[in-house]
């Protein structure tokens, strides 16, 4: 099970990471996603790998999964989640407003509208 | 236990819904609520500063569970200082973007600004690093909605790098959260400084990599180069009062890295001993001496500005690199003084574009109010530069003065000063060029009539200049303050001490003999 997780991780993390290397925003974003998921992973099996055991104290059972790390992932994923949203919504206004979804700086000048909306 | 110590948290929290909930179509009342929320800031981190100015520790449990099974927050003299700072600047920021109006050129400027302070307060105040990730992502969430702020393609391109950075950092960080925990099995801080020196030496793989991921989260925040790529763009595109308030941002990184690598990973400790140590001044090297080549090369006073910040974190990292009680009250005096002078440069170049069409560093017919912005661009550049008489560079002088028994002494020495002078010369060629070329321009008679700033801008930028003025006047002791800080950091039992054996709900009971 240990190899099975460890390399669920690093695919998840390689591909992640080959992704965020490209040009342009749509990769960039799911390879940030393969990697929210990865770290999620990550963070789940820091507690250590446990089968069928129990997070709450009782009585009649000896062994026990760490709740903690559960908890951190559920944290984690609520606000990858909401992140990969943000991302996705700036992203497509930027690609929207100048036909252009290229993360990098454009070469020449877009049209400024840096003094704002007014 | 106080419960004051969690209102610099919940009350921009409980502000934000308010205005979002209740005043969303009134932006009077908004913005009345934002200055009085942020005045009422003040004065509580006023409150706490003073408490803990005696060498006290506020712990905070809330819930009032026990650490390290609960949440805590702790003020120390650090985190309280910098939650006042935080709160300061807040206020001339919020002035200005009243004064200037650009609260009005989009939605929810305000509580935005609201929730950004509640992440940089709870970032400064929490006792838990698992905490400081998730403060960490309020103070982000709420920093990409400012960051466009009033849109434009331009500025969206912008906002798009930034979070796409910032995501990938947020990654990093939850990896160096798993694998402390893996290693450990807390991410209480004062839990953790206990634990850390407990690991067999022979099997510290684990735990080296974990602090090698976490310092280059908080290098990303803190713009160490190479990490420093989201910086000038974000920086020069978001609108100026944002600008200004990011400059406290940087710091928050610096922060983390002093309180991590003073209270976990102290410089003597045994299991990481030889990573940051090693590479990390050069890192700071690099980055003062690129921030101010920067500045030299900027063709837009915006991003000049922004490559400043670059260069000013570079001299703060320098002086916490060093890991000595001096290095970091070095570094604290110049935190206060960068913080200042970098808000008060990004509302001067909106100054500056209220009166131009744009901020291409090329002459242009001088505007309504040239002599009153030059003025304070020359001061703001002198502040920044570090010459004399400005805090800059009594700031400079503690920092070399604390590198002066270092390893690496000559290389600061001649890296600090030689980025002054390449600075200098930035800074004056574009002065010169904004302000005195301008004279020989004439205008057109086609140009539009430009408007001048509003007074209460001026106000906001005068007030940060004041603050510069004080902190120079009363460096004496600020520097005193800042040595207790850094007295108080490099001996973190009482810190320790509090946190764990305070009682609260699941207490471990003391066993009996």
């Amino acid at each position: 099970m240990e190899l099975l997780v460890a390399s669920a991780i690093g695919i998840l993390t390689a591909g992640g990471i080959y992704l965020m290397l490209r040009l342009r925003t749509f990769p960039v974003i799911l390879g940030i996603s393969l990697l929210t998921y990865a770290v999620n992973v990550f963070l789940f099996a820091s507690g250590r790998l446990t089968v069928g055991a129990a997070p709450i104290l009782r009585d009649d059972v000896s062994g026990y999964a760490d709740p903690l790390p559960q908890a951190l992932v559920l944290t984690a994923i609520v606000i990858s989640f909401g992140m990969t949203a943000v991302v996705v919504m700036i992203g497509l206004g930027a690609f929207l407003g100048s036909e252009d979804d290229h993360v990098d700086d454009p070469k020449g000048p877009v049209d400024d509208l840096a003094g704002g909306g007014s | 236990m106080t419960h004051w110590m969690i209102a610099p948290v919940v009350l921009p929290a409980m502000l934000a819904a308010f205005i979002v909930l209740a005043a969303r179509h009134h932006l009077a009342i908004q913005r009345a609520v934002s200055v009085a929320g942020v005045l009422a800031l003040i004065a509580i981190a006023l409150g706490l500063a003073w408490e803990v100015s005696g060498g006290a520790i506020l712990l905070y449990q809330l819930g009032d569970w026990a650490a390290p099974f609960g949440i805590v927050l702790v003020g120390d003299r650090l985190s309280t200082g910098m939650v006042l700072l935080t709160a300061v600047l807040a206020l001339f920021v919020l002035l200005y973007a009243i004064g200037s109006g650009w609260d009005d050129r989009g939605w929810h400027f305000h509580a935005l600004f609201q929730f950004q302070l509640m992440g940089l307060m709870g970032a400064f105040l929490t006792g838990d690093l698992f905490n400081l990730f998730v403060f960490f992502e309020v103070l982000l969430i709420a920093s990409y909605g400012l960051m466009i702020h009033a849109g434009g393609n331009a500025r969206l391109r912008a906002g798009v790098q930034y979070v796409l950075f910032n995501l990938v950092g947020s990654t990093l960080f939850l990896f160096a959260l798993g694998s402390i925990y893996a290693q450990t099995g807390t991410l209480n801080m004062a839990d953790l400084a206990g634990r850390v020196t407990a690991i067999d030496p022979e099997d510290t793989v684990g735990i080296r990599v974990a602090s090698v991921l976490l310092l280059l989260v908080f290098a990303i925040k803190a713009a160490v180069v190479p990490l420093h790529f989201w910086l000038p763009s974000s920086y020069a595109e978001a609108p100026a009062p944002v600008a200004a308030l990011f400059a406290i941002m940087t710091k928050v990184g610096a922060y983390a890295i002093i309180r991590v690598y003073t209270l976990i990973f102290p410089p003597d400790l045994a299991v990481t001993a030889g990573l940051h140590d090693l590479w990390l001044m050069p890192a700071a090297l690099l980055s003062l001496a690129l921030g101010m080549v920067g500045v030299l090369a900027a063709k837009r006073l915006d991003r000049l500005v922004a490559f400043s910040i670059i260069g000013s974190m570079g001299m703060v990292m320098v002086s916490i690199a060093l890991f000595t009680p001096e290095g970091i009250a070095a570094a604290l005096y110049y935190i206060v003084h960068s913080t200042l002078a970098g808000a008060a440069l990004f509302l001067i170049s909106d100054l500056v574009r209220t009166g131009r069409a744009d901020l291409e560093l090329t002459p242009q017919p001088p505007v309504a109010g040239t002599t009153l912005t030059a003025g304070l661009f020359f001061v703001g550049a002198i502040a920044m530069v570090g010459l004399p008489p400005l805090s800059g560079f009594l700031g400079k002088l503690l920092v070399m003065q604390a590198a002066y028994d270092a390893p690496l002494m000559a290389w600061i020495w001649a890296v600090v000063l030689g980025s002054s002078l390449i600075s200098l010369v930035g800074f004056s060629r574009a002065g010169s060029i904004l302000f005195w070329k301008a004279e020989s321009i004439a205008p057109q008679d086609n140009d539009p009539a430009r408007p001048r700033p509003a007074a209460l801008s001026y106000v906001a930028v005068g007030g940060l200049i004041a603050l510069l003025a004080a902190h120079t006047v009363l460096a004496g002791q600020v520097q005193a303050y800042a040595t207790t800080m850094a007295a108080q950091l490099f001996a973190p039992d009482p810190y320790v001490s509090t946190v764990i054996d305070t009682p609260g709900k699941l207490h471990p009971p003391k066993e009996d003999p």
